[in-house]
């Protein structure tokens, strides 16, 4: 709680000079830290670009399907090679996400072994990924500080958003993938199931993957890249590091627990060189390019063209 | 003395022998007088296939005919040594017995040859004789007296007889025509006996075909007939027979026939005497113009490779008069077509063009304007404007866009011409040459064009699939049995037609995209429900995209040989419908054929739990977006101040920090 005792707090509730401190220390300031907060591993980082490119091609592929009314639509399946080349990029696509998925949970289920952490810890502990009654409670500080009725909460290691985000992506999943593999070995699943459970699956299909795509790139770009005070984006997903100042003003609680227990020293990283820096960016650009496209011919797609 | 006696002895015996030699033979015969015993009685008949025929032989006929002298067993010779009363029928009078020359004529005939292969209609010699009461044919009482003969052979080559109607014989109202003839009004109006009758050009017992070499009026022999009465007729036809020519190389002139025709031969197509030599005289000159100021020069070439090479001007141009020095003068009408090719002729009445033309209207086309007026190609001549690849630039002169038929055109049809270039009718004919390939004239026939509303018209709706149906037969078939067929769906409702879902001119190959991808468009102008829906799922929304490699109407419901889906026969029925599907999904069951391919979330309804898992999803949809959009919505105030506040905190301390290098501005500074 060192930081709210820290002398510029505005009316937003959070530190401000902090943030230019880490600028400064590029220039050698003795008391200000060069090195940048590692936020997430190597593996995350690499599976978090394989999300976009899977989502991304999927969301392509798929929403010409479901939006094959529109202009756009023939011409997008046809940059894709066609529908059948188009459907099998789409379930390569998919096959990708599984394996993100897969890779995901071996990588936490390793991490939890090397950290030695119990799963009680892992599970319900402060860095758990999992709702818990603070998150309750920071909702509703967080309302109020919308309203002006409180300062911001101090956030820890994930804000409920984020992990909002986290689990309508596992949500998604399961629900888009599962209805994927109906359609996509229907003969299979009509063992089971009446035929006119391909219809279903298709609606749910097309209905869950429309909400995710419309999550993800509006919702999920404006909490973590077009927050005004982070326009136009946030890169810590994909260098993994996080300036010092930032960790400190959005998420106080985690630098708190950090500080206390004196490990932050091991999370610190010098920055990534610039080359990573500026690829990260280009990247980061061209999936938020086409998810704004997207969802411009979404818009269009139900707005004007509906049929 | 003895010796005469002897000599008178003998031939007295002689005579005696030889006068009572038959009487033997005479005495184990049948008497006339036994036979009318019984025929005598008018009253006396039997029956004979079920029709009462009367056995009366009169007796006075018999005795004046010319077989009066004869015993009823000489021609009923079946008869000799029988007992009487006989009770079987006769065996039929063999006349060849005596008149064997005749018979065998009669056996190489026509007719002979008809009765060899039992034809119930041929003639025997009794048809045109008679029988008991034949007289010489010289007598005028005779039923093949030159009088009667029109008669005997009319009675079966009138019109509407069995004959004329059943058999193939070419020429018609040959009674009437006959009796119109010069032949026919000398011989029955003016009771001419030497004017030629039926048997005097076909013979009385040789009748054969014109196209038997060996007939009389055989193209080769036909001259040698009509001679046999107007002998010196060549020297009528000096001007194209040249000498004797007529008479030895008559194949190699015209035929009497060519000009007269047979049976009304009064009606000659030009005046007798008049020849192509006399009209070149004046039409060889190129500088021979019209008062309208044409050419009316006659390039005798044109003619040479035409269709119309063997016939002479006149017999086109018919109002010449010989006798005038310019025959030609009297010429009124423009040339007649319909002289030779009259049933053509009356299918050209009956057309829009000849319906037009008759109204005399300029744009109407007459026959010369597709064919040609002297240089007639016939159709199989590549040269030929009739010829099958040359046909549609032909209507194209005038059903072209802006031509002038096209103009006046107020129905749907536009871009006739390009349009069928472009479709597999006109590809196949003008880029693969196929001349089989469906022209204009094959759907719209080359004479009797009807506009498609005329209900006589081939390409009227009701007669489309027929005329399709001409090159098309096993389509025309299936269409026939399908539920679109106007003889399985009783309906006032609109029918489909080849032409509603294939077009008229712009038919386009089924195999290629465009089809594929129309066919939805054009089942859905009547079916506007079902193609919507259709649409909604997968199979439609691939096709939406572009591709054909999805199932499309036709590839479930069929094309030509639809049915409705609760017939046995449809594709769908409940016995085919798996089989359909694994046409594309090789390993469907019947489960994965209960998929719904036409199904909506909009119809609660029909599709209840489509409806629900719509609005259920759509419900989720709307509500996470509605938490997560007001969310969103109150951050923004709250973080365009906390982006102020940096940017105040980061002036300040750039500020603070003057005189500092700038490179600091860059770098990890995620603001900006």
């Amino acid at each position: 709680m060192a930081v709210s005792e820290s002398s510029a707090v505005g009316v937003a509730g959070y530190e401000a000079p902090q943030r230019l401190s880490a600028i400064a220390g590029v220039k050698g300031h003795a008391a200000v830290e060069r090195r940048e907060f590692v936020r997430f591993a190597p593996l995350y980082r690499v599976l978090h670009a394989c999300m976009i490119v899977s989502f991304l091609t999927l969301a392509l592929t798929g929403l010409s399907l479901k939006f094959s009314y529109t202009a756009w639509a023939p011409k997008l399946s046809r940059l894709f090679g066609g529908f059948e080349t188009a459907g099998y990029v789409h379930r390569f696509a998919a096959l990708v996400m599984f394996g993100t998925v897969i890779a995901h949970i071996v990588g936490l289920v390793r991490q939890k072994r090397r950290s030695g952490a119990s799963w009680k810890t892992v599970l319900l502990g402060p860095d758990s990924l999992l709702p818990t009654k603070q998150d309750g409670r920071e909702f509703v500080a967080t309302v109020k500080w919308f309203v002006g009725l409180g300062p911001r909460p101090e956030y820890g290691r994930w804000t409920y958003w984020e992990k909002f985000d986290y689990f309508a992506v596992f949500w998604g999943i399961v629900v888009i993938g599962s209805t994927g593999l109906t359609l996509w070995f229907p003969v299979f699943f009509t063992r089971f199931v009446p035929g006119p459970f391909i219809n279903i699956a298709t609606i749910i299909h097309s209905d869950e993957a429309l909400l995710a795509t419309g999550f993800i790139f509006t919702v999920h770009f404006f909490n973590t890249h077009l927050r005004p005070e982070k326009f136009p984006m946030d890169t810590t997903i994909f260098t993994g590091h996080m300036p010092l100042a930032e960790l400190k003003r959005d998420k106080p609680r985690e630098y708190a627990a950090l500080m206390a227990n004196g490990e932050l020293e091991q999370h610190l990283e010098e920055p990534q060189p610039e080359i990573v820096v500026k690829v990260v960016r280009g990247f980061a650009w061209t999936a938020l390019t086409i998810g704004f496209c997207v969802v411009v011919w979404i818009v269009y797609a139900m707005i004007f063209a509906y049929r | 003395m003895k010796r005469y006696a002897v000599t008178a002895a003998i031939v007295w015996l002689l005579c005696a022998v030889s006068l009572a030699a038959p009487r033997p033979i005479a005495d184990q015969k049948v008497s006339n007088d036994d036979c009318l015993a019984c025929h005598g009685d008018k009253s006396m008949t039997t029956k004979r296939g079920g029709r009462t025929v009367s056995l009366f032989v009169e007796q006075k006929k018999f005795g004046g005919s010319v077989h009066g002298s004869l015993s009823c067993t000489n021609c009923h010779a079946d008869l000799e040594g029988k007992e009487l009363p006989h009770s079987t029928p006769l065996a039929k009078v063999n006349c060849g017995n005596c008149h064997s020359d005749e018979a065998q004529q009669h056996a190489k005939s026509l007719h002979g040859k008809a009765i060899a292969k039992g034809d119930s209609l041929a003639p025997r010699c009794v048809n045109c004789h008679g029988n008991h009461d034949i007289v010489p044919v010289k007598d005028p009482r005779s039923a093949v007296a030159p009088l009667k003969v029109p008669f005997v052979c009319g009675q079966c080559h009138r019109e509407g007889t069995p004959v004329q109607m059943n058999r193939s014989i070419e020429q018609h109202n040959i009674l009437e025509n006959y009796s119109e003839s010069i032949h026919g009004e000398g011989l029955l109006k003016k009771g001419l006996v030497v004017a030629a009758n039926c048997a005097s050009c076909h013979t009385a017992h040789s009748i054969l075909p014109h196209t038997d070499p060996n007939s009389s009026i055989n193209r080769r022999n036909i001259a040698t007939t009509c001679t046999k009465c107007h002998a010196n007729i060549e020297q009528v036809h000096r001007k194209t027979i040249r000498g004797e020519l007529w008479e030895k190389q008559s194949n190699n002139l015209p035929a009497c026939v060519d000009c007269h025709q047979p049976h009304k031969v009064r009606n000659v197509f030009y005046s007798q005497g008049m020849a192509d030599a006399d009209c070149m005289r004046c039409h060889a000159n190129a500088s021979l113009k019209s008062a309208d100021g044409r050419s009316m020069q006659v390039n005798l070439d044109d003619l040479g490779g035409s269709r119309h090479v063997k016939v002479a001007c006149s017999q086109c141009h018919s109002e010449v008069n010989a006798s005038r020095v310019r025959p030609c003068e009297t010429i009124t009408k423009k040339v007649d077509c319909t002289a030779c090719h009259e049933a053509i002729g009356q299918q050209y009445v009956l057309s829009v063009h000849g319906k037009l033309h008759a109204q005399g209207d300029a744009n109407a086309p007459f026959c010369k304007d597709c064919h040609g007026a002297h240089h007639v190609l016939g159709k199989h001549n590549p040269e030929s404007m009739t010829f099958a690849t040359n046909v549609p630039d032909l209507c194209a002169r005038c059903h072209r866009e802006g031509q002038k038929a096209a103009v006046r055109y107020t129905g749907a049809q536009h871009e006739i011409v390009s349009n069928y270039n472009e479709s597999i009718h006109g590809k196949g004919l003008l880029k693969s040459g196929l001349t089989v390939t469906a022209t204009c004239t094959s759907c719209h026939t080359a004479h009797g064009e009807l506009p498609a509303s005329d209900p006589e018209s081939t390409v009227n709706a009701k007669n489309v699939p027929n005329t399709c149906g001409t090159c098309h037969h096993g389509i025309e078939e299936q269409f026939l049995q399908s539920v679109h067929s106007p003889t399985q769906t009783k309906t006032d409702a609109k029918l489909p037609t080849c032409k509603d879902c294939h077009s008229a001119h712009s038919i386009n190959r089924t195999d290629k995209d465009q089809f594929k991808l129309g066919i939805m468009g054009t089942c859905g102008k009547c079916h506007e429900k079902i193609a919507e829906t259709y649409f909604e799922t997968y199979h439609g929304k691939v096709s939406r995209l572009g591709f054909t490699k999805t199932a499309k109407c036709y590839d479930c419901h069929g094309a030509h040989d639809i049915q409705k889906v609760t017939d046995p026969r449809s594709h769908l029925s409940r016995a085919n419908v798996v089989n359909t599907c694994k046409k594309c999904h090789s390993d469907a069951t019947r489960r994965f054929a209960g998929y719904l391919t036409h199904a909506t979330h909009h119809d609660p309804k029909k599709y209840p739990f489509l409806y629900l898992t719509f609005w259920g999803m759509t419900a989720l949809l709307i509500g996470t977006f509605a938490i997560s959009g007001l969310h969103t919505l109150l951050w923004f105030p709250r973080a365009f101040q906390m982006r102020r506040e940096l940017r105040e905190a980061e002036a300040r301390a750039a500020a603070d920090e003057h005189g500092n290098d700038e490179e600091s501005e860059e770098g990890k500074n995620g603001g900006k």
